[in-house]
């Protein structure tokens, strides 16, 4: 009985909301999220979409290879953007492509998210000795970077599995890496504002009333301190494309066979000074795109959200 | 003036353990100033010295709240009357000294183990503004507790529970699906108190809470906890500086100054004849229409610092009728003739 009462009145609230007022005002953000939407669909709907699929090899002719965008001379009209060095649709690759790389965006982030605000709320509400280990822990792991602690990861496991365990995996061991290299941006976020929180009056409420720390921590902190979490999830996002394109760039990513962008971009790239620019640029805007529309969102949803919070 | 020490040791309350629903001994709780081991390192004439500071917010508190009363605690702020009342929830570990709830031991306790006395024992906050769960719904806000405390409760006995307990605090219990924000302070604060009593406690400590209201809204809640008294038969430990509310609503007092007890008495006899100087200074300075009273009594000087506390007696810088004994030697609690009890070397010499 709650739930049929409540629902109307949550979607209507939700309509009613300064989020939903300012994103009615504000042009950038509706076509940021427009773009998004389109990039998502497509990745999504790639197997539909995707006028053939590069992952199998049958369909794929080195005849065709390195044949340009439609609006040049001497294209095939059934490569729209071309074909890359091995002959596959240029089209096809990116949907594809793009795929991989959300699935490693929020896939990296949901882990982060998780190891980050259980971490930080661990930390801010329990405090003393619990904090300063968490928060040591956290400012170690930042002061590797993303990069060189997804190199020296990537190489092991590569050593020790093989490449063929490697690029079987490779999605889910990219969701890892990045997710583990990055978790101390959320806990700090999450620590900071569990500390704000802690010390409100609610709190003291909870714990007179008797309930448990987990309790406490995640039913009353936690939904207090959503906003700044949703906030660096859109930069989080961003910054693990970012991340998954340049070790595909390094060859530590992605494999050949079943590129994400940035493989794709580093593929390309032997050919740029032969002329093919189109296996290279087309997928690099596409990332380009894709990044800048979720920073921008992310942005957006900040100043809406907590004008004063300091971007993650 | 002819004040008898029938008694000076403070450490034995008079009340037994029948009477007296919550019995503070000997209470302690300093904070330390500097946390970490770095933070507490000085340089000091040349020299690396460890210095550790705490602020001594509670200094030996010895107080009884007897079964059925309402004990007020006043005092200005910083005089850690907040302190005593985060220490008997819980909120606080003491530093030293015991609380025993009904007989029983409670300050050492943890967890499981206290779990019996938080049903028994609920607490009011001083900002209802901060003390509701913002993304919480009132109905969710009330229910959480009954579920927690009473697992065993189905959901028609929890919101027929809820329902009576908004009632009677007089919030309409149509208003469940509302969030805390879309109330004023006083509804906001009579929610609070649905929260407290939600559980059914026989005991409430109540931390300022009106002091946070619009005037005409304290009157109404004020009423309400004492309607709240009268129906369930609750004991109070009431913090306040509303010597008005004192006046009104108090059974007894304890007159709180620097983390120490200097009075403790019945309303009426304390607001009729103040034995310690500071209670006298205290209501020598609420404003009355029929002013044709003595003279104020002016205090110098300000309230020493809680971190370096003087010796003695904590007031014996500001009392107009200090002697040599007063900032040697700390006083105790002792029973005077009316029996009530006063902290002060002169009453206790019979010269005040």
């Amino acid at each position: 009985m709650t739930t049929t009462t409540t629902t109307p009145s949550r979607w209507k609230r939700f309509r009613n909301s300064y989020l939903v007022y300012s994103f009615k005002r504000d042009w950038i953000a509706q076509c940021c999220l427009a773009i998004f939407l389109c990039l998502l669909l497509g990745a999504i709907c790639a197997p539909w979409l995707a006028p053939m699929n590069p992952y199998d090899l049958t369909q794929i002719s080195i005849l065709d290879s390195e044949l340009p965008p439609m609006w040049i001379d001497g294209a095939d009209p059934l490569f729209p953007l071309g074909t890359d060095a091995q002959g596959r649709d240029l089209l096809s690759t990116i949907l594809y492509g793009a795929r991989v790389s959300l699935i490693i965006g929020f896939g990296a982030v949901i882990l982060q998210a998780v190891i980050g605000v259980t971490v930080g709320l661990l930390a801010g509400y329990l405090g003393g000795r619990i904090d300063a280990f968490l928060m040591r822990l956290a400012d170690i792991q930042l002061s590797f970077s993303t990069l060189m602690v997804a190199i020296i990861v990537g190489a092991v496991i590569k050593a020790i599995f093989g490449g063929a365990t490697y690029s079987a995996y490779a999605v889910w061991l990219l969701v890892l890496i990045i997710g583990l290299a990055e978790w101390p941006q959320y806990a700090r976020t999450v620590r900071a504002s569990v500390l704000a929180e802690r010390s409100k009056e609610y709190v003291d409420a909870a714990r007179v009333m008797g309930y448990r720390d987990r309790r406490i921590m995640f039913r009353h902190i936690l939904p207090n301190t959503l906003s700044p979490i949703f906030v660096i999830s859109t930069v989080q996002i961003a910054n693990a494309i970012i991340s998954e394109a340049a070790l595909s760039f390094l060859g530590l990513g992605m494999p050949e066979t079943q590129p994400s962008l940035g493989s794709l971009i580093k593929s390309g790239f032997d050919y740029l000074q032969s002329g093919s620019w189109w296996i290279t640029l087309i997928p690099g805007t596409v990332l380009v795109v894709l990044v800048l529309v979720v920073n921008l969102l992310g942005d957006w949803l900040r100043d809406v959200m907590n004008p004063r919070l300091y971007k993650g | 003036m002819n004040a008898v020490a029938t008694q000076a040791s403070p450490a034995t309350p008079t009340s037994s353990a029948t009477d007296s629903l919550l019995e503070i001994r000997g209470l302690y709780k300093h904070f330390p100033l500097a946390e970490g081991f770095l933070e507490q390192l000085r340089f000091e004439k040349g020299r690396l010295v460890r210095r550790n500071d705490s602020v001594h917010a509670i200094n030996g508190v010895d107080l009884a709240v007897r079964r059925g009363e309402a004990l007020c605690v006043v005092g200005e702020s910083g005089c850690g009357k907040s302190t005593v009342a985060r220490l008997v929830m819980g909120l606080l570990s003491p530093s030293a000294g015991e609380i025993r709830y009904d007989g029983h031991r409670i300050d050492d306790l943890r967890g499981k183990r206290l779990l019996p006395y938080r049903q028994r024992m609920q607490m009011i906050f001083q900002n209802p503004y901060a003390s509701l769960n913002p993304r919480m719904t009132i109905q969710q806000t009330l229910e959480e507790p009954l579920r927690f405390h009473h697992p065993e409760w189905t959901t028609p006995q929890i919101h027929d529970k809820v329902a009576e307990v908004m009632a009677s605090v007089g919030i309409d219990p149509e208003w469940g699906k509302r969030f805390g924000h879309e109330f004023s302070g006083g509804q906001r604060q009579r929610i609070a108190i649905a929260r407290a009593l939600a559980v059914d406690p026989e005991f409430i400590v109540a931390d300022e809470p009106i002091s946070a209201l619009d005037v005409s809204i304290q009157a109404q809640v004020l009423n309400l906890l004492m309607d709240a008294q009268a129906e369930r038969h609750l004991t109070y430990l009431f913090i306040t500086h509303d010597l008005a509310v004192v006046e009104h609503f108090g059974t007894r007092v304890a007159v709180m100054y620097l983390g120490t007890v200097c009075e403790l008495a019945d309303t009426r006899s304390l607001f009729a004849r103040p034995r310690h100087p500071y209670t006298q200074a205290l209501l020598s300075a609420i404003p009355r229409l029929e002013d044709n009273r003595p003279e104020h009594v002016r205090l110098s000087g300000e309230v020493p610092t809680p971190v370096h506390l003087p010796s003695g007696c904590v007031f014996h810088g500001r009392c107009p009728h200090v002697t040599e004994r007063c900032r040697q030697e700390v006083p105790q609690l002792i029973a005077t003739d009316d029996g009530n009890r006063v902290a002060c070397h002169g009453v206790e010499e019979g010269r005040l």
